[in-house]
């Protein structure tokens, strides 16, 4: 068995020094970053726990920037990357408790609510001196006023992404009605989480992205159950795939991640729905009770490089908040309307508010009954079950009784 | 008869290649140059390149070998204790404490996933020790599972033991603990063995307990796949999947020869 | 005897520390709200789910039908055929059975989706595509495909002991085959059927991963609705615990109807 295991180990060592020749070049970077500042813990043997959505950041593949490992290798601080689907499993996950995390990235509606309830560390933003290079107009944004808590990594619409193979030409596309079409029947995916899929429910049935009172949350349930025989999949990032491999037509999405998508299968394309659609800020914060807070804050301030957000943002498709950034990106990345959509689109956009606590309970649930509806449930199925079981108990007693009266002869 | 044989034969063929259909094409798609599952567009061993250099997959490879080696090392001891003991007790006592022992086996694994998140983030938050989702919780709930088959497997050897053995052990000058190791023990080793096997594979495999109980920086291979499922699959996970399916074809294989060549011996 | 009595000592406190306590922290969530103070608001709120339920009874339900359907026969000519063979069909059974489950189910996908391998090779014949993948269809097959090994391994055990001399013996007392398999096969494979059945429903009942992956979220099942109130996207493990707890009733229940049937090789298992 060692022997096996020599070998393996052998032939892991092998394949990694043939491959480990990273295309991009570290050095280059390092070089002109402040490396008194980021060497400060280099023997300290720290190590953060990052938590972060999925396929959310440049990860050394396509010879693009490995951010963490390039982190790693500048400050000798080891990361810890996992990731989540969306903001409320993010949420459960943090309020469950038991695990501890330095670095998040939820959106502002998140942002705004974990701050209420008192989820996140304040962030010193003397510790990140890049704060500088955001965007005016992204900071001090209402979710969090003076960035107390929170330093934006990204921003972005929600856009319609669809396949022009099997949409076709003579469909009204710039619609969320689309989502609701019963010619594309099993053809349509939509978000696996409650406040995305609220905002196009509402949006459709002509509310606003945030709604005021439990009566539209209800109005908007009653909409995605009317949807949900023409979706195929609730879906999160299970989405490229199946947009990759034309599983379905058309699904809603955030920006960035249709461009990735959309370079994958040229057949794709997105489009702003019409009704007005949201944007989000997602934020880099710092959960309650992290244990590494400069670490952290050192992590966020290496996002925040210029250079290392524009590989970032290149590799990722989102935008960057980042003038600095966004100076560095090519002509072909910040000219594309996906990304950095026309004014006309941006002042259609909402952000999603924080809401009360009744409308976030109201929403839970009602996402939780849409999930659970059952079109093809019939209420026979109650009685059925109950009469097998019944017969079944029955059956048991009878047998029992012949076994018993078999002893006596 | 021969159209019996012929529905047999056909009856076993169909249920295995049912069986082995989605491990072929995992396989077959392994070698796939293209990223996607649609087409096939030539064949490449780069996979397994990125595989073997994928230092998330390599390390929870190694974490869940080691929570499976040292899970299954408590769960033996404390549970072949555990079966001496339960073994000596009056019956109603083992009644009630075999019933215990069965709930982590008829439980859904979910219920005891959730029961043991809700007892850790319990001890962390209401009683103030720093117990983190991680290794610890991790090694917590795979010798909690493990233990169980520890006991049922060593249960059995112990009650068809003849008393005797043991009494004449204690007559011949042994001290009950002595007793137990020169004696007990022995006899018990198949249901053992047996016992620490089931309990590696299982703690091997597992991934719903493990969900619920891991943490950020020591996830296992099962909660890996999971993530990878949860994105952009990448054909990494194909690789994955053959090379472990021929490690296990490997091992059971090998495990049959060793074992139907010892049992010829045992013939001569 | 003192001393070997002793020796369950660790086991006993193990046991109680993270079974007994677990148990009961479950039951206390379920019956608390989350200051902590005492509600039946969660116990009542479960009946919402009686779809998820229902769905997810009834779904494994079918799955374990059909495993037994497919397993008997099987287990049957593996437990007839010469030594040799049944080791290498028992080998070629619990081979994927070793394979991570989720990769098996991640395998189905690839099988199953609408421009899969199957639907590409029905519509090269002429047919389809269906809609396979994310149907309650594609469930119950990942159900199946999982779970199959559960259901042939126990019957196959059970099967070895009935020996042919007794169908023999049926047989030349002019009993026709379906006499023979009424009388003398099925009722002594009985506990291996009920053994099947049970490693087979209950983790089908409580499954999350394969409704998941297969069935594309919006075939909930019990597992993901308590999934989803613990790590998931409604975070109200109050709610989840009282699932749970109903969920554990329910599989005890289960279990000791079930073990009505066979109580005679038993011993210990009481509820």
């Amino acid at each position: 068995m060692k022997k096996v295991i020599t070998l393996f180990l052998a032939a892991v060592m092998l394949f990694s020094c043939a491959v480990s020749a990273a295309a991009y070049d570290n050095a280059e970077l390092f070089a002109g970053l402040d490396t008194e500042y980021y060497t400060r813990f280099k023997d300290a043997g720290i190590s953060i726990n990052v938590y972060n959505w999925g396929e959310y950041i440049s990860n050394g593949e396509d010879d693009s920037l490995d951010v963490n490992k390039a982190f790693e290798e500048l400050t000798g601080i080891e990361v810890n990357y996992t990731f989540y689907a969306t903001n409320e499993e993010l949420y459960a996950k943090l309020r469950a408790g038991g695990a501890s995390y330095d670095v998040i990235i939820p959106s502002e509606y998140m942002i705004a609510r974990m701050a209420k309830e008192g989820m996140l560390e304040e962030i010193n933003l003397d510790n990140i001196p890049n704060f500088a290079n955001i965007d005016p107009s992204l900071v001090d944004m209402p979710y969090d006023p003076g960035n107390k808590y929170s330093v934006p990594y990204t921003w972005g619409t929600v856009v319609l992404v669809y396949n022009t193979w099997l949409v076709s030409e003579d469909t009204d596309v710039e619609t969320w009605g689309l989502l609701w079409n019963e010619k594309y029947k099993n053809n349509i995916l939509m978000f696996n989480n409650p406040r995305d899929a609220y905002g196009i429910a509402l949006k459709k049935i002509g509310f606003e992205l945030n709604p005021e009172n439990t009566e539209q949350i209800e109005k908007a349930t009653l909409a995605l159950k009317e949807q949900k025989p023409v979706v195929q999949a609730y879906v999160m990032d299970e989405i490229f795939d199946k947009m990759g491999a034309g599983e379905a037509a058309i699904a809603p999405y955030y920006a960035g991640d249709a461009i990735t998508m959309m370079d994958e299968n040229p057949d794709l394309a997105a489009a702003f729905p019409r009704e007005g659609t949201n944007i989000f800020v997602d934020g880099m914060c710092i959960p309650k009770g992290a244990k590494q807070k400069e670490a952290a804050e050192m992590y966020i301030n290496f996002m925040c490089e210029p250079e290392v957000g524009a590989a970032n943002c290149e590799y990722i498709g989102y935008s960057t908040p980042n003038l600095a950034s966004m100076e560095l990106l090519d002509e072909e990345i910040t000219s594309n309307p996906i990304a950095y959509p026309p004014v006309e689109v941006i002042e259609n956009a909402t952000y999603y508010e924080l809401l009360p606590d009744e409308l976030n309970k109201a929403m839970d649930d009602g996402w939780k009954s849409l999930l659970a509806d059952d079109e093809n449930f019939t209420f026979w199925l109650v009685p059925a079950i109950l009469l097998l079981s019944v017969l079944s108990s029955i059956s048991i007693v009878v047998r029992k009784a012949i076994r018993k009266r078999r002893q006596y002869y | 008869m021969k159209r019996h044989r012929l529905i047999k034969n056909s009856w076993v063929g169909a249920v295995m290649a049912f069986l082995y259909a989605p491990i072929v094409v995992l396989i077959v798609y392994s070698f796939n140059s293209s990223k996607s599952r649609a087409l096939w567009t030539g064949f490449t061993l780069d996979w397994y390149k990125k595989l073997f250099t994928n230092e998330v997959i390599l390390s929870s490879l190694m974490n869940t070998l080691i929570i499976a080696l040292i899970s299954t090392v408590f769960a033996t001891i404390i549970g072949t204790l555990a079966a001496i003991g339960i073994n000596a007790m009056r019956k109603w006592t083992q009644a009630l404490i075999l019933n215990i022992t069965y709930m982590p086996i008829i439980n859904p694994e979910i219920v005891t996933g959730v029961s043991l998140m809700l007892l850790f983030v319990f001890v962390r938050d209401r009683m103030g020790v720093p117990l983190e989702m991680g290794f610890v919780t991790m090694i917590l709930a795979h010798i909690t599972f493990s233990i169980p088959y520890v006991i049922l497997n060593v249960l059995p050897k112990l009650r068809q033991m003849d008393k005797n053995i043991y009494d004449a052990a204690l007559d011949l000058g042994c001290n009950p603990a002595m007793a137990y190791i020169k004696v007990v023990i022995p006899e018990a080793m198949p249901g053992i063995i047996s016992g620490a096997l089931m309990a590696f594979t299982f703690s091997l495999d597992d991934f719903i307990i493990s969900y619920f109980v891991s943490g950020p920086n020591f996830t296992t291979l099962p909660i890996t796949i999971y993530a990878m499922t949860r994105k952009k699959v990448s054909p990494e996970i194909n690789a994955l999947s053959t090379l472990l399916f021929l490690i296990v074809l490997v091992a059971l294989v090998a495990y049959n020869v060793v074992d139907s060549r010892r049992e010829n011996n045992k013939e001569y | 005897m003192k001393i070997s009595r002793s020796t369950a000592m660790p086991y006993i406190i193990w046991m109680i520390i993270f079974t007994v306590i677990p148990l009961i922290l479950v039951t206390y969530f379920a019956f608390t709200d989350g200051n902590g103070t005492f509600t039946m608001a969660n116990i009542s709120e479960v009946k919402d789910y009686v779809a998820v339920i229902f769905r997810s009874i009834w779904l494994a339900f079918v799955a374990t039908v059909i495993c037994l359907i497919i397993a008997y026969p099987l287990a049957y000519v593996v437990s007839r055929a010469s030594e040799k063979k049944q080791k290498t069909y028992l080998l070629l059974v619990m081979l994927p059975m070793w394979m991570n489950f989720l990769l098996r189910t991640y395998a189905w996908m690839t099988l199953l989706e609408n421009t899969g391998i199957i639907n590409r090779l029905l519509v090269m014949i002429g047919i389809g595509p269906f809609a396979m993948i994310n149907t309650q269809g594609a469930v119950v097959l990942g159900m199946v495909y999982n779970y199959l090994p559960f259901m042939i391994l126990p019957l196959y055990s059970n099967m070895t002991k009935i020996e042919n001399r007794l169908i023999e013996a049926a047989q030349d007392l002019g009993a026709p085959s379906r006499k023979v398999f009424s009388e003398v096969v099925w009722p002594l494979s009985l506990p291996g059927v009920m053994t099947g059945i049970t490693m087979v429903f209950v983790p089908a009942v409580s499954t999350f991963i394969i409704s998941r992956m297969l069935g594309g979220g919006s075939n909930m099942m019990i597992g993901d609705l308590i999934e989803l109130q613990f790590l998931g996207n409604a975070y109200n493990p109050n709610l989840g615990a009282a699932i749970s707890l109903g969920l554990m009733i329910f599989i005890l229940l289960c279990m000791s109807m079930l073990n009505q049937f066979n109580e005679e090789d038993k011993e210990g298992m009481i509820i």
